[in-house]
């Protein structure tokens, strides 16, 4: 999880924001120059055959291979079947996991049942019944997303249950004094106060349903990022495993970054927002 | 003792019920059986395995064995990164790039290029772990320390502590709880991949094992051996619970 709750008065965030602007400019700028520095001494490596080609291709010849891959159209395919499954994966894992972890805090039966469940649940490695899927579900689409949205909603479940759980009574009290009724109070009240921790729980989730994506699309072939880069390093070419590698990380920071961005609109109204943000 | 038993019981009793379900349905033949084998016929797979000597207990060791090496390296590396960088301003300029570049990557796409440097066995599997759990404890255990409370920080000092014994003796201390936290998410990010790993390439483990037994079309054994592994994360999460317990136990 990158966004971690932020403290207001933490002595090693200030003595950053006290620092003058020069040294300011070179924090901002230091990362690229030794991102910059670590490519170009990637490429002189490899072009100087300081290293085995074959274990370390150069930039140029990945980048190369990833032009190919984009003219060619197989990149845009590969990207979007992944995140096509990724993404409904990660849809179903969203809203049976919100429901369920609601149910939960308000229905004691529900809680009854899936707190045990989800406690073996949680930790266990979801990978392991992928064998079980492939026998259920076939060898196509719905096993793969199926498997990325059992792996995700253990995690979203238990969030989404202990953030409702955790909702302020007085809150809801006075919710009740005035007159709201039971849906109102779920919709108005308790949702949105319990929206940090279910976001926290989503953002946790999807790095999950990356990883799983590409174990199904690895193991199953099927087309897909995961699938490209078996094949590539199956007949042994480097080239095509490091473009994989490039491709599905820019897809994942994406991706990252896009539902941090959500969680600040979505929380303008929440104090966290204002707080200045101990990211990495 | 007795109310505590009943207790757990009546907690863990869904799964009883789930238990029960599973075998009434498979015996009333309701589903396939080669869809879902017997409840009754899993268990005495899973026995059959467990007392063969290349069965259930040699696959499963040898995957902890994989994941608690890589997991200790990176336990070991991780934290002293994450410290360091939150601690000293030109560790933090120096790794935080490749942090940020290398977080969103989903560790599963290493698998190939591990499977390709360092080849099919253990020392590939266990570099695949480590890398894997690495960032996770990198970011938790500096998050952790840039957090810790700056009341202390500033007592400390006030009292002439030197830098190092800050470090040392307030600001670990102090952030512990929250570096323990991510060594748990880091456990069962390790569960997954070690899982993975050996389900797409692997001779042994009990990933291979899930994979070999669901291939060959031992369905029992294959259930067996997710229910094997199912329980292993399981104790190995509620043994790290524990132990945290333990060492955290200074606090209120």
């Amino acid at each position: 999880m990158a966004t971690v709750a932020p403290r207001a008065a933490s002595a090693l965030g200030q003595r950053r924001e006290s620092r003058p602007a020069l040294a300011r400019a070179f924090d901002t700028f230091a990362p690229y120059v030794i991102i910059g520095v670590l490519l170009i001494a990637w490429e002189v490596a490899a072009q100087e055959k300081l290293v085995i080609p074959f274990l370390l291709p150069a930039l140029s010849v990945v980048l190369e291979r990833i032009g190919t891959d984009l003219t060619s159209g197989a990149l845009a395919y590969n990207i979007g079947i992944t995140l096509y499954r990724t993404v409904v994966g990660f849809a179903l894992a969203a809203m049976i996991g919100v429901s369920i972890g609601v149910l939960m805090t308000r229905v004691v039966s529900v809680r009854w049942f899936f707190d045990p469940l989800v406690s073996i649940g949680l930790p266990m490695p979801k990978v392991a019944l992928l064998p079980v899927f492939m026998l259920w579900f076939g060898l196509f689409d719905a096993s793969k997303i199926l498997m990325v949205a059992f792996s995700a909603c253990f995690q979203i479940i238990i969030t989404t249950w202990h953030g409702t759980q955790g909702v302020d009574k007085e809150l809801i009290w006075s919710a009740r004094s005035l007159g709201a009724k039971d849906r109102e109070v779920l919709w108005e009240i308790v949702m949105p106060a319990a929206m940090p921790q279910i976001l926290t729980g989503l953002q946790i989730a999807m790095p999950v349903c990356l990883i799983v994506v590409l174990v199904t699309e690895m193991q199953m072939g099927g087309r897909g990022l995961g699938d490209a880069m078996l094949v590539a390093a199956r007949y042994a070419q480097t080239p095509g495993v490091f473009a994989g590698i490039i491709e599905i990380g820019t897809v994942g920071f994406c991706i990252i970054k896009g539902m941090e961005y959500l969680r600040k609109r979505l929380l303008v109204w929440h104090q966290e927002t204002m707080r200045e943000e101990t990211t990495v | 003792m007795t109310h505590k038993i009943i207790a757990t019981l009546w907690r863990y009793s869904p799964l009883l019920l789930l238990a029960a379900v599973w075998e009434g349905v498979t015996q009333a033949h309701l589903v396939s059986q080669y869809a879902l084998p017997t409840l009754s016929g899993v268990l005495t797979s899973m026995w059959t395995l467990a007392i063969d000597p290349d069965g259930l207990v040699y696959h499963t060791s040898r995957s902890i064995m994989r994941g608690a090496a890589g997991l200790g390296a990176a336990v070991v590396l991780g934290t002293t990164a994450g410290v360091l960088m939150a601690w000293y301003r030109p560790v933090r300029l120096l790794l935080k790039p490749f942090i940020q570049m290398f977080y969103p990557l989903p560790k599963s796409a290493l698998i190939p290029l591990t499977i390709m440097w360092i080849g099919l066995g253990d020392p590939s599997k266990i570099t695949l772990i480590f890398i894997g759990s690495l960032l996770p404890i990198v970011v938790s255990s500096f998050n952790a320390t840039r957090g810790v409370d700056s009341v202390l920080i500033w007592s400390a000092r006030g009292m002439g502590a030197t830098d190092r014994e800050l470090l040392w003796e307030v600001v670990v201390p102090a952030a512990l709880p929250e570096i323990m936290n991510g060594y748990r998410v880091a456990l069962a990010l390790c569960f997954i991949l070690v899982v993975a790993g050996e389900l797409i390439i692997a001779n042994n483990g009990i990933g291979f094992l899930i994979n070999f037994l669901g291939e060959g079309g031992d369905y029992k054994g294959m259930f067996a051996g997710v229910i094997t592994i199912s329980l292993v994360g399981f104790l190995a999460d509620r043994g790290y619970i524990m132990l945290m317990r333990r060492i955290l136990i200074w606090r209120e």
